[in-house]
């Protein structure tokens, strides 16, 4: 069954998470190497499981909370190849792989349900919005977890104290390079998701905009990112500055994706057991 | 046979000794030649540096080739007088292997890890090759110091971190750069130090140097060296704007580069990383520019902080090293240990051979209708079975042992076995 996949895919992640946490703290080629080999497996057994379900429901699978972790895990897996090839940052892998190995768990956590079915889920609009919103969520989780690399080497640097990290994270320059590149990348995504979301919106319920929550945080999230843009292009807000403002993008956009889907009421929200629908 | 090792380093002897161990009208082959003369010794090697003085033997008997070419080291009047012989270390057997090892992959010099070593290690190995003063024991075992050396670089971090001020520099701008073929370097001032950095900076390709300096012409002069630019002190502040790196040792009193001056200046470079490198006391760079966002500042005291740290990170991936010499000593060890076996596997087939020509002797003058073709036939039948019959014994003898105590006491019970220490005793056996 599907399902199976799905198991197969987790575990996967998880032995692509053990491989490459070993390869930070042993820094054989080795491990990254059979980390990354297990990250593809597993990418490819997700892909199965993704069709696979695609078929038996017949809309693209992700209309609630599970199948958003489990896209999104997906869609950061494929992201970090694509960030992989282009700039070979090995590293990357030993931050990325474990969050995708903890999305999947997430996903795996919640209880298994009958998925609705509704007309407007048949719509080619959802599979083409979906996708490149979690794209541009993918790239800004990358934006993010570069952030959080480039903040513990600016520390090291600024503070003279030099421990774990510093030999094992690459230099200021390159996480600086990966931020404008995750965020030149990410923000037209981003912005193409939200354009097909107002299509998708208007075909289906018949209205390219209902300030529903998720729309105001996702606009409020896209007007966030092109502000950094617009300041890293103009006045230079580059380094320190751009990683913190990659962690926040992601932390407002985490929440327009997890707080306002299970907290707020909108159309958006996840069909959670018991929750609105 | 066996090695041993005689010799002082940095650490038993000061120099004074060290040189004098060694006389100075002699170069080391000369020295080598001298000690390949003493007849207790079979194959040496004779290693000369600044910090070490060291004869490699192998012999027959390593007790006596020790004491002879000690002997030979205290000869110097002034070696004696001094007391020379207090200082020497003398390792036999797998101690000398396991520091020949260290040696050569630097966990025996004064700076942990530093590479020179194995140069000097091989230069002494070809000097010795030349002469014809190696032979298949120390050949081996200097092939396999070169390999061991590899071996750790490779696999232990050693020789990574920097341990100078200069290099450490370095390696931080490249933390903070990346690549630094792009990047342009300002240098203020000209001392010795901040120039050694600027010539690292610039063997790692930087693209531009500028030189500031109080007197004109000297800032020309080191200028021209790096193939850069001279700029005047009163530009400094203006070329802030588009260096990299900032490398500072003046004698001013005061700070050359000012927090103000820096502050003004990040938003018109677009916020591009600036790093000062203040190698100037009093400093030169004002400490508080370094909590700007994107600047960073390091004074000496800070980088000579980095190179302590570079330091014991070494020492930690000397333990590591220390693990894969101790391996390689007791590979080495056991190879040594098959040859032993050699000369009674050589005397075994002499022995065999003497008794079946014995009796083909003894037998042939009987047969005497034999066709010579018949003869061959038992000449090869009797070859065939000794063969066949020191098949086995020699395997046995062959086999790796785990204790060196084990083979001393097989070898001793196959000798017995083959009657290979008396072999008068034989006549006796053959008269009765």
């Amino acid at each position: 069954m599907a399902v199976g996949f799905f198991w197969a895919a987790l575990c996967a992640y998880l032995l692509g998470a053990v491989l490459y946490v070993l390869f930070i703290i042993k820094q054989h080629t080795l491990f990254s190497r059979v980390g990354l080999g297990a990250l593809g497996a597993g990418f490819v057994l997700q892909t199965v499981h993704l069709v696979r379900v695609y078929y038996e429901i017949g809309y693209f699978p992700v209309v609630n909370l599970p199948q958003s972790f489990s896209f999104f895990a997906w869609a950061l897996v494929g992201t970090f190849f694509i960030f992989q090839a282009r700039f070979n940052l090995r590293v990357l892998g030993s931050f990325v792989a474990p969050l995708a190995a903890v999305l999947l768990i997430s996903s795996s956590l919640f209880p298994v349900e009958s998925l609705p079915q509704k007309p407007s889920y048949h719509s080619i609009w959802l599979p083409i919005h979906v996708v490149s919103m979690f794209l541009g969520n993918g790239i800004f989780a990358v934006a993010f977890l570069v952030g959080v690399m480039y903040l513990i080497q600016e520390r090291a640097i600024k503070t003279k104290k030099f421990g774990f990290f510093f030999r094992r994270l690459p230099s200021l320059d390159r996480l600086d390079a990966l931020n404008y590149g995750c965020l030149v990348s990410g923000f037209p995504l981003l912005s193409l998701g939200m354009i097909t979301g107002a299509i998708y919106a208007q075909v289906s319920l018949g209205a390219y905009w209902r300030w529903d929550p998720m729309e105001v945080w996702s606009l409020i999230t896209w007007l966030l990112y092109a502000a950094f843009l617009h300041q890293r292009l103009t006045v230079g807000w580059q380094g320190r500055r751009a990683a913190i403002m990659a962690i926040i993008g992601f932390t407002i956009l985490l929440f327009t994706f997890l707080g306002v889907g299970t907290l707020l009421t909108g159309y958006h929200s996840y069909a959670l057991p018991g929750g609105p629908s | 046979m066996n090695v041993a090792l005689v010799g002082m380093n940095h650490k038993t002897a000061p120099v004074e000794l060290r040189e004098c161990i060694v006389p100075p009208e002699e170069g080391p082959t000369q020295v080598l030649a001298r000690i390949s003369e003493i007849h207790t010794v079979g194959e040496a090697l004779f290693l000369s540096t600044c910090n070490r003085v060291e004869a490699l033997l192998a012999a027959e008997s390593p007790e006596a080739a020790v004491r002879d070419v000690t002997a030979f080291f205290l000869a110097h009047p002034e070696a004696r007088s001094k007391d020379a012989a207090d200082f020497l270390y003398i390792l036999n057997g797998r101690e000398a292997v396991c520091h020949l090892f260290r040696v050569a992959a630097g966990l025996d010099s004064m700076v942990i890890g530093e590479p020179q070593i194995l140069g000097q290690l091989k230069e002494a190995y070809r000097v010795g090759l030349g002469g014809g003063f190696c032979g298949v024991i120390l050949n081996r075992l200097l092939h396999k110091a070169f390999s061991v050396a590899k071996r750790v670089r490779t696999e232990t971090g050693i020789g990574t971190a920097a341990v100078s001020i200069s290099y450490a520099a370095v390696e931080l701008a490249k933390k903070i750069f990346g690549d630094l073929s792009a990047k342009k370097v300002l240098l203020i001032g000209a001392g010795e130090m901040a120039e050694l950095a600027v010539r690292h900076l610039a063997a790692n390709g930087v693209r531009e140097i500028l030189v500031a300096n109080r007197t004109y012409e000297r800032a020309m002069e080191l200028a021209k060296q790096f193939h850069g630019a001279a700029v005047s002190m009163q530009e400094i502040e203006e070329r802030l704007k588009e260096v990299d790196m900032v490398i500072s040792s003046t004698g001013a009193p005061g700070y050359v580069v000012s927090h103000k001056q820096v502050h003004g200046l990040m938003r018109r470079r677009k916020n591009r990383p600036l790093f000062f490198i203040d190698i100037a006391v009093p400093r030169d760079i004002d400490p508080r520019i370094n909590d700007m966002p994107n600047t960073y500042v390091y004074d000496i005291d800070e980088l000579q902080g980095v190179v302590e740290l570079n330091l014991q990170e070494r020492k930690r991936e000397a333990v590591k090293a220390e693990r894969i010499v101790e391996e390689e000593a007791v590979k080495f060890e056991r190879w040594l240990s098959t040859l032993d076996a050699v000369p009674t596997i050589k005397e075994l087939f002499e022995r065999a051979e003497e008794i079946r020509r014995a009796e083909i002797r003894k037998t042939m003058p009987r047969l005497a209708s034999l066709t010579p073709e018949q003869i061959r036939d038992i000449e090869a039948m009797s070859h065939a079975m000794v063969k066949k019959l020191l098949h086995h014994p020699v395997a046995f003898l062959k086999e790796p042992r785990r204790h060196e105590e084990n083979r001393q006491r097989d070898l001793i019970f196959v000798r017995r076995l083959f009657n290979l220490d008396d072999p008068d005793q034989d006549t006796l056996i053959d008269a009765s």
